[in-house]
């Protein structure tokens, strides 16, 4: 294998990253929580898509809606009973409360599909292509143009729709945009809605890139993307892309020439000195020091 | 009927009572000032008046209707709007949208015409674009549209909390301390297009000022408050005018 296809993997999983971060800095930047459940969403979305390609022998296209709707619904369900009694309380309960979800989230997956790894069928069809004399296969290419295609629309929507305006209202200033007729409520169920519905996503062509699923599938991509979004600058959504390609070049390149087994290692220590230098990330605001 | 009515309006934080028996009535067109020294308790009325506090005593009737203890969101939604002493603009977002934020329950297309960009969308997007464009061409910042809200100087960050305000189709406009940090030309120029506001835009407005040229110069009515309870009220001219008022502001003789 040549760097460059190290390189284009690299791009293919930190697409997924960048996927998964943007759940977290949407929230973040908006409910101002870490929702640590949120790689376990992701493994969520995964069973449900394995339970409809391969028990219920749907097709693709009609499982990744299901799985798609059923991370909506599950997003959704976890902030109205979980996370929105506690919108006053302090940061800390929040935090344990996200963590208490996700172990809720893992156990009833142990409980319903056990704990071995089940394989998972890939969603894209087999085809690879020659690129400058190496095959790429047809799970990164997928994975790089659906994240870049998420992405565009996501911006999109978010700039240019009232619904996306009223997010960024409310990120910066709850108070004042209640005040000019904007539903807190509802625009941070809608924030939950966008970045599990993306977690799903992720989900598919992440069991599709590495083809099986268990419990604790979510666990490390979730902790992986949680590191984009802070690399980045957490509440930054420009921030979490392009911390997710990032980290995902990291990792691809220090396993293919430094250690498979240091990879982890070398990914967050590039995240502890990118925040030695900058503390809130590449793309996030500088604290205003008060004096 | 007038627009705004308090019947014995109040709110007490621990022992402190803040605002305490507030009597106001403003009729519909008119331009009022709420004066006083500082601390006196007028932000505390606004806030009551916009739903950030719910009142632990008393009442007040919005065109009529009782709503003391509505949410912000249902009380901006009946038609009272606000801006605020302490600028707080959506710095990150340009100024246009801005004003679109204080449109957002205007706009009617569902979120699935927003995210395929179909249907009513373009219509809407386009109408509520000019009118943004529009209100900004009152406040003379239209060619400021597309630069962020946090980089406007100080005296048209304030204009453009007013056009936001406006954005959100209200019928009672409550300004806080609209001139502060304004020079004398900056005040005038704002005491012109308050008016033009009333004039075109068919509002009342309530307003908290501390420059008396500025509450001299365009209100009709005021109500000075001294802590928390109403110091001296009537026609303008009268009550700056008072004695009492004067003393509150200056402090007395020994």
């Amino acid at each position: 294998m040549s760097f460059f296809s190290y390189f284009v993997s690299g791009i293919s999983l930190g697409s997924i990253y960048a996927l998964i971060a943007l759940g977290y800095t949407m929230v973040y930047g908006i409910a101002k929580m870490l929702n640590f459940a949120h790689g376990d969403v992701i493994m969520i979305g995964g069973y449900v898509a394995f339970t409809a390609i391969t028990t219920m022998q749907f097709p693709v296209w009609l499982s990744i809606c299901i799985s798609i709707l059923a991370c909506i619904i599950l997003g959704v369900v976890i902030e109205k009973i979980a996370y929105k009694p506690l919108r006053n309380a302090t940061p800390l309960a929040i935090l344990i409360t996200a963590i208490g979800v996700s172990y809720l989230l893992q156990n009833v997956a142990l409980l319903i599909f056990g704990s071995a790894a089940k394989s998972f069928t890939s969603v894209v069809p087999k085809f690879s292509v020659e690129l400058g004399g190496v095959s790429i296969t047809g799970e990164t290419i997928v994975t790089i143009a659906v994240a870049v295609l998420i992405v565009i629309c996501l911006s999109i929507f978010i700039n240019k729709t009232k619904s996306g305006r009223a997010m960024l209202a409310v990120s910066e200033d709850k108070g004042a945009a209640q005040l000019m007729g904007i539903n807190v409520n509802s625009t941070i169920s809608l924030t939950f809605a966008i970045g599990s519905g993306l977690a799903a996503v992720a989900s598919v062509l992440l069991c599709s890139t590495y083809p099986q699923i268990s419990p604790y599938t979510g666990a490390m991509p979730g902790i992986k993307a949680f590191t984009a979004a802070v690399f980045g600058g957490i509440g930054s959504i420009p921030g979490a892309m392009i911390g997710g390609v990032v980290l995902g070049i990291i990792e691809s390149l220090s396993k293919a020439y430094i250690s498979s087994e240091l990879s982890d290692a070398i990914v967050f220590g590039v995240l502890i000195i990118v925040l030695l230098v900058r503390p809130t990330g590449l793309f996030g605001k500088k604290f205003n020091e008060k004096v | 009927m007038p627009i705004l009515e308090t019947k014995d309006l109040g709110i007490q934080f621990g022992g402190l009572k803040a605002v305490d028996g507030l009597y106001i009535k403003i009729e519909k067109g008119q331009l009022y000032g709420l004066i006083g020294p500082n601390g006196a308790g007028k932000t505390t009325v606004f806030n009551l008046l916009t739903g950030v506090y719910q009142p632990t005593s008393g009442s007040f009737y919005f065109d009529g209707e009782q709503i003391s203890n509505s949410s912000p969101v249902s009380i901006n939604k009946k038609g009272i709007a606000r801006t605020f002493q302490n600028i707080r603009l959506f710095g990150d977002m340009s100024v246009i949208d801005n004003v679109k934020v204080g449109f957002h329950n205007s706009y009617k297309y569902s979120m699935l015409e927003g995210v395929l960009r179909v249907g009513r969308y373009r219509k809407q997007e386009k109408e509520y674009h000019d009118k943004a464009m529009e209100l900004l061409k009152v406040f003379g910042m239209e060619n400021e549209a597309k630069l962020l809200a946090s980089n406007l100087p100080y005296g048209k960050q304030r204009k453009l909390e007013i056009a936001r305000a406006m954005a959100t189709n209200p019928k009672l406009l409550l300004l806080d301390e609209p001139a502060a940090g304004m020079n004398p030309n900056e005040t005038a120029e704002l005491m012109e297009t308050i008016r033009f506001v009333r004039d075109n835009f068919d509002m009342t407005i309530l307003l908290i000022e501390h420059d008396m040229k500025l509450v001299s110069g365009i209100c009709e009515e005021v109500t000075v408050l001294n802590f928390g309870t109403v110091l001296a009220q009537g026609k303008t001219e009268t009550v700056l005018n008072d004695p009492k008022v004067i003393t509150a502001y200056i402090g007395e003789d020994d």
